[in-house]
């Protein structure tokens, strides 16, 4: 058992869980994963990790509840507990090795969406606390969703926000507001990084790939163990396949075969669907849609 | 002496029911079925089965034992060389190994030497003895796995008086006999979990969730959390694929995955959330234990199941018994047939896969006869999902993590016969060393490395 510490809610249907798990707040790196079973019940859920402390032994992470198993952890507040947390899975990020030297001298844009601002965090916390200077975007479809806004902005150097709707800051995508950033305003950065929606990270790509601009996506595959067992979590990176959880999540983004990617997320997303419907009947009871209840 | 008398059958549940179901197939022999069969045994004076089991079970003097209706003895002396015999007696592959060598065999049918060893492990579960342990010595001892290899060598330790802590990457306790081996061939609660209990009797402590290489690494373990010596028996966890075309198409997974979503997940139940895709129409690749445990998998989940093997039935290096059992339940075998790709429809999802016919030719490096194309050949079975169950090779994880841990080319661990690896205080057995192998050959190592630690330590 795991014991939950806090949890928040940072916006509609997406959540801030706060855990006691010592051993994995003193091992955890950016870039890296946990794997969350919420109950005796539960799927094994891979969740980035947004934040960790090792004094204090905590690993926070941030979900958005969309299907059966998400709910359930979001569910759980301060005071509750998972059944299990295990972790941290992955490799850390590139730069957590490269030199210092060499990192100081590069400019990093981080181009965070929706939920995947959350892992961004960390990451940029990891450059600033090390002197490197990190530049964000982070995108939401509307300002009510944005999450992480003044957290990254006690990080990053620069902090850029875009809203589909232009409810705050820049009108429109990601990827138009990082072009702008290169195009009109002169921005030059050596490294992008790019965690979002697997749509969003594809685009961003496309993006970078036009002013020949060093890419790096975290896929969020579908994954059982997270350990490398099974291989749920299969990507092709340069016509090779490799598994998200032992090899990724991080890859060179111009390798990534998207589409590929974005097809086996949805591989048991029938039966996720079917699960979904099952446990919303069971709160709302049953509405016959042929008409036997008349 | 030994009576003439046919094997014992042994008590089975009907095919046509355990296809639908996850219940044990076989259900084991009761007091007086073992007694007679036991009474077959001719007790050799150089019993061939001895020298043919891998830990060297004393098995006619357990038989001996059992005749005299001393169950509590037959257990003592099996004790003396396996610490699993519940788990043995049904995963071995005895035709190989004691049941292949009997005298008996040769004209007639071998004495049912697992099914005993099963009947007796099964009582000492239902009948714990108490075991005397010695004063604790101080010296603690990190276990990484809790699969065979890793239960038995904490057993060990624990009863050598060591202060024994085993870490387990998930969430439950067993290692590939919770993931991997099908509950209607090993139960979990019954069986498993019952020998776990037993050794946590023993004083020996458990942490899941543990993933050592990233939660915690072997030098952390010995320079920061205080151990002595560390023993690695992390198995062999990594699944291989066949790298042919449309293999990462929707509907191809390993066997891993599948038998991990229905074994460690149950997600053969409704009540676990965990989803599982079997489609109607099932292809698993391979023929070995693993295969047939996906392609019963299958079937009891609703599907039409086929094995798909290069080789012929002969070649087959599955269990004889799981294979009849498979057969029973109605599982189709395509012998001599390889795919060469899977084929998919424009959602990416898989529509059937694409073999050639084989034939046997000469014999390879492992003495069996190696499969050959058929020029022309070509065929299509049509399915929605294809399962690889073509073996398995370690997880880099421990050995990338470990200063001056060698590895062979293969990524298994070098190891001597005990256990100690390049590294002084790192032990190693199981299919972390050997590479995918069986349960009784992972159980000796963990004793042989139990051991070893022992004389290091106390060196």
């Amino acid at each position: 058992m795991v014991e939950i510490l806090s949890r928040e809610l940072l916006a509609e249907g997406i959540w801030q869980t706060k855990v006691l798990a010592p051993r994995i707040a003193k091992s955890a790196k950016p870039g890296q994963f946990i794997i969350v079973r919420a109950d005796e019940k539960g799927e094994r859920v891979p969740l980035t990790i947004a934040d960790y402390d090792a004094a204090e032994g905590s690993v926070t992470m941030v979900t958005q509840a969309l299907g059966v198993s998400t709910r359930k952890i979001v569910a759980k507040g301060a005071a509750d507990s998972f059944a299990d947390v295990a972790g941290p899975l992955g490799r850390p990020s590139d730069f957590v090795h490269e030199s210092l030297e060499e990192l100081k001298s590069k400019r990093f844009i981080f181009v965070a969406g929706g939920v995947g601002t959350a892992p961004v965090y960390p990451q940029v916390k990891w450059l600033k606390e090390h002197g490197v200077e990190a530049d964000v975007i982070i995108g939401a479809k509307t300002k009510d969703m944005l999450i992480y806004t003044e957290k990254m902005r006690a990080v990053a150097s620069n902090l850029y926000i875009a809203t589909d709707d232009g409810s705050e800051g820049f009108h429109g995508l990601v990827t138009a507001l990082l072009e702008k950033l290169i195009t009109e305003d002169g921005k030059q950065y050596d490294c992008c990084v790019a965690i979002g929606p697997m749509i969003m990270m594809k685009f961003v790509t496309m993006t970078a790939k036009k002013f020949d601009l060093p890419c790096i996506v975290s896929l969020n595959a579908l994954m059982v163990d997270g350990t490398g067992m099974c291989g749920a979590c299969r990507v092709t990176i340069g016509g090779k396949t490799k598994f998200t959880c032992v090899d990724g999540p991080e890859f060179n983004a111009y390798e990534v075969d998207f589409d590929e990617a974005m097809r086996r997320q949805g591989m048991y997303r029938t039966q996720e669907q079917r699960a979904l419907a099952i446990e919303k009947e069971r709160a709302e009871g049953h509405k016959c849609n042929i008409g036997l209840d008349k | 002496m030994a009576n003439k008398i046919p094997r014992v059958p042994v008590r089975e549940q009907d095919p046509a029911v355990r296809a639908t179901n996850f219940e044990e197939v076989c259900y084991g022999y009761n007091l007086e079925e073992a007694s007679l069969e036991a009474s077959r045994c001719l007790n050799c004076k150089n019993p061939r089965c001895v020298a043919a089991c891998p830990v060297g079970i004393q098995i006619p003097h357990f038989i001996e034992a059992l005749k005299g209706g001393d169950i509590k003895g037959a257990a003592e002396i099996i004790g003396h060389d396996s610490s699993l015999p519940s788990i043995c007696g049904r995963v071995c592959p005895q035709e190989s190994q004691c049941e292949g060598s009997c005298i008996l065999g040769i004209k007639g049918e071998s004495v049912a030497i697992g099914k005993l060893e099963r009947f007796v492990g099964d009582w000492r579960l239902e009948n714990p003895q108490s075991v005397e342990l010695p004063a604790t010595n101080g010296r603690r001892v990190a276990i990484v796995g809790s699969g065979p290899a890793g239960l038995a060598c904490a057993s060990d330790l624990a009863k050598l008086g060591y202060d024994v802590t085993v870490f387990e990457a998930l969430h439950e306790v067993g290692g590939v006999l919770v993931y991997g081996i099908p509950e209607f061939r090993l139960p979990k609660k019954a069986v498993v979990a019952k020998e776990i209990d037993s050794v946590r009797r023993l004083g020996v402590k458990f942490e899941t969730d543990v993933i050592v290489g990233r939660t915690v690494t072997v030098d952390s373990l010995l320079d920061d959390e205080g151990f002595d010596a560390v023993f690695v028996g992390s198995g062999a966890g990594l699944p291989r694929f066949m790298g042919v075309e449309g293999e990462n198409l929707n509907g191809v997974l390993s066997a891993n995955e599948f038998l991990t979503r229905a074994n460690l997940m149950r997600a053969y139940d409704d009540n676990y959330d965990t989803p599982i895709y079997v489609g109607k129409r099932v292809v698993v690749v391979g023929g070995g234990n693993v295969a047939m445990d996906a392609v019963r998998t299958a079937k009891r989940l609703g599907a039409d199941a086929t094995i798909v093997y290069r080789r012929s039935e002969k070649e087959l290096p599955a269990r004889v018994e799981e294979v009849h059992h498979a057969k029973e339940e109605g599982i189709e075998f395509r012998m001599l047939t390889n795919p060469t790709r899977i084929l998919g429809d424009d959602k990416g999802w898989v529509t059937g896969i694409n073999c050639v016919q084989m034939e046997l030719g000469e014999p390879d490096a492992s003495g069996r006869r190696s499969p050959v194309e058929v020029a022309g050949s070509d065929f299509e079975i049509a399915c929605d999902v294809v399962i690889m169950a073509l073996g398995t090779s370690p997880n880099p994880l421990i050995a990338s993590t470990t200063t001056n841990l060698e590895t062979t080319r293969r990524g298994c661990i070098v190891a001597d016969d005990e256990g100690q690896t390049s590294r002084p205080g790192v032990f190693a057995g199981g299919d972390a060393v050997t590479g995918a192998a069986t349960v009784i050959l992972a159980m000796g190592a963990g004793r042989k490395a139990a051991a070893a630690i022992d004389k290091y330590l106390k060196r």
